[in-house]
């Protein structure tokens, strides 16, 4: 099973110093993890530095992979005029690196990945035509298809209505646990990570202040501390722990 | 988000809708290239003396079948003109299909780049003043200047957009820059240079496919045998760079690289076809839009359709030039742009779907 670690982690833009020294215990394959942090904390560097993007001192170690290129990533930024089918933009995430030769793996991949976010019946639309929450979910579908061990999503419900959101996230629980896959994402929503995650990451200013499982990380004092607000959590008639925000400190 | 009936359905359609895209799309590219061969039987048929399809037919298949006479004047005086126009519009439009893409540019060509400004520039040295750029054969001298301008400005564009900070936004601004600069350099060339000195710059600048030779021509279609297979060998990274840098990048894809080694490759292709037929600006821009709206991107189908588009253009223009005034050849830069643009214009607006 997929395994990371990331020791003493740090990222820079020129001079200015982004991350410094994230370390984590290891994350293992099947299952999912909240990067939470308040706007410009990090997040996206810290994925950008994860995937080799960025340069940096400190070490992202992947073990127990075979795989050339174990991780995908899931921008933000999902907008294109590109005149291309739904079908087609998720076979070219397939394809890179790869002959021009299509072969039926690969149609089949792109089959599951459209069929998992259950968005198949989108394939022959053109991307330019889709609306934003149609475009995010086609763009963690061209990060899927590439069959990774560790899929890293750069916020992945921002564009998304309520009972998407909810339905991405339960499917991502379910794939990380059906195939063993370490699944990273980044989220405003707390309540959803609370509801979805097994873990949680914050990061604050380009530090990480809190690790571990999601309930034992999210907690009241972080909420005020890090995110400005008092709020509360309690357990919900299904028994899950539930946020309430009462203001904005 | 569905049911599993649902998706077994969904599974089935869309591996169906694939497979119809692609024949669809092979089709077309059949459709091009069976006109394409049509327009080029049209225009050797087309001349002082007019042939038959049937004799010119023969005469590409069975040399020996037909009279001397006309194995001349189809082989060595028409064929290199003829052949001329498929591989130079071939090569313009595949370097205007490359820099839109990645540029993310509906309005990059060769010629707004600068390219051809700065090529017309290197031209109108030599044949306003007699300067020669590089040691050259005075059959070369002026193919040679506009070459080496053209390689120049691409230079510095490159150059330009290696620094850091600098957008795909700032190399379009660039290229239009260049155009200014060298538009005002051939003003001032025009300003001291001869009457008869003009006449001549004026006329390359319209561009003529009347330059066109066999070692032209072979020097031409060498370029670009060399420069598609390496475009077409990165047709899955070019197709991505059309999604953005980011999803570019999180596909492993090192965007600014790719960027910097297509330029160079596809200013190579403009710098040859501009340098041996002169200005011809509307090919670059206009073919890869037709095929972009007939095949989309996906580079294995675009990357050929781009190229058959432009030479079709380029050689139904060449046909054009020989019929609208009997006995008078016009310059193919004028046609191309008198009788494609309108033509373009009703593409695009008739075309229910957005181009770009």
């Amino acid at each position: 099973m997929v395994t990371l670690t990331l020791d003493r982690l740090s990222a820079h833009y020129g001079r200015r110093q982004i991350l410094s020294e994230i370390t984590t215990p290891t994350f293992a394959g099947g299952q999912i993890v909240s990067l939470l942090g308040p706007n410009a904390a990090g997040k996206s560097t810290l994925f950008r530095r994860i995937l080799g993007l960025l340069k940096g001192g400190g070490e992202v170690r992947i073990e127990g992979t075979t795989r050339e290129r174990p991780v995908a990533y899931m921008p933000q930024e999902t907008g294109s005029s590109a005149v291309l089918t739904v079908y087609e933009s998720v076979l070219l995430a397939r394809m890179q690196g790869r002959s021009l030769k299509v072969q039926p793996d690969d149609l089949h991949e792109v089959d599951r990945s459209l069929n998992d976010l259950g968005i198949a019946s989108l394939g022959e639309r053109d991307i330019s035509d889709l609306s934003g929450g149609q475009r995010q979910l086609v763009s963690a579908a061209q990060a899927l298809v590439q069959a990774p061990e560790i899929l890293l999503l750069d916020e992945p419900t921002s564009a998304l209505d309520l009972h998407r959101q909810i339905s991405l996230l339960g499917i991502l629980r379910r794939l990380a646990r059906e195939r063993e896959m370490l699944i990273i994402a980044s989220l405003h929503d707390i309540g959803h990570a609370l509801r979805f995650t097994d873990q949680a990451m914050v990061l604050e200013s380009g530090q990480l202040v809190a690790c571990g499982t999601t309930e034992q990380v999210v907690t009241p004092t972080l909420l005020r501390h890090v995110f400005q607000v008092d709020a509360r959590i309690e357990p919900c008639s299904m028994g899950r722990p539930q946020l309430i925000v009462e203001a904005a400190v | 988000m569905s049911s599993d009936t649902t998706v077994s359905t969904a599974t089935a359609r869309e591996g169906e809708f694939y497979r119809s895209l692609v024949t669809r799309r092979q089709l077309i590219l059949a459709a091009l290239t069976l006109a394409l061969g049509l327009s080029l039987c049209v225009d050797l048929a087309l001349g002082p003396a007019r042939y038959g399809l049937g004799e010119v037919i023969t005469a590409l298949l069975t040399p020996d079948n037909v009279s001397p006479s006309v194995k001349v004047i189809l082989w060595e005086i028409r064929m290199p003109v003829a052949l001329m126009a498929l591989v130079v519009g071939a090569s313009l439009s595949i370097a205007g299909a490359q820099m839109q893409t990645i540029l993310s540019n509906p309005l990059a060509s060769p010629f707004t780049l600068g390219i051809s400004a700065g090529a017309s520039f290197g031209a109108a040295l030599a044949l306003a003043f007699g300067v020669s750029l590089v040691p050259a054969a005075v059959d070369y001298i002026i193919p040679i200047n506009a070459f080496v301008m053209a390689m120049l400005t691409a230079g510095a564009i490159h150059l330009l957009s290696m620094r850091r900070g600098v957008t795909i936004e700032t190399i379009v601004l660039l290229g239009i820059a260049m155009v200014f600069i060298f538009n005002s350099l051939m003003a001032l060339i025009q300003f001291f240079a001869s009457q008869q000195a003009v006449s001549a710059v004026v006329f390359w600048t319209m561009g003529s496919l009347t330059k066109a030779t066999w070692p032209k021509l072979w020097i031409a279609l060498g370029v670009l045998a060399f420069i598609l297979p390496l475009l077409a060998r990165r047709g899955w990274a070019l197709t991505a760079m059309r999604l953005g840098d980011a999803k570019a990048e999180s596909l492993g894809i090192n965007p600014r690289a790719l960027r910097l080694e297509v330029l160079v490759l596809v200013s190579l292709l403009a710098a040859i076809s501009v340098a041996f037929v002169g200005t011809i600006g509307f090919i670059g821009l206009v073919g890869p839009h037709i095929a972009r709206l007939l095949l989309g991107e996906d580079q294995r189908f675009f990357l050929p359709g781009s190229a058959l588009c432009g030479a079709l253009i380029l050689s139904v223009g060449s046909v054009l030039s020989k019929i609208i005034l009997p006995g008078t050849i016009i310059p193919i830069g004028i046609i191309t742009s008198l009788v494609g643009i309108p033509f373009f214009l009703f593409l695009v607006l008739s075309h229910k779907k957005a181009s770009w």
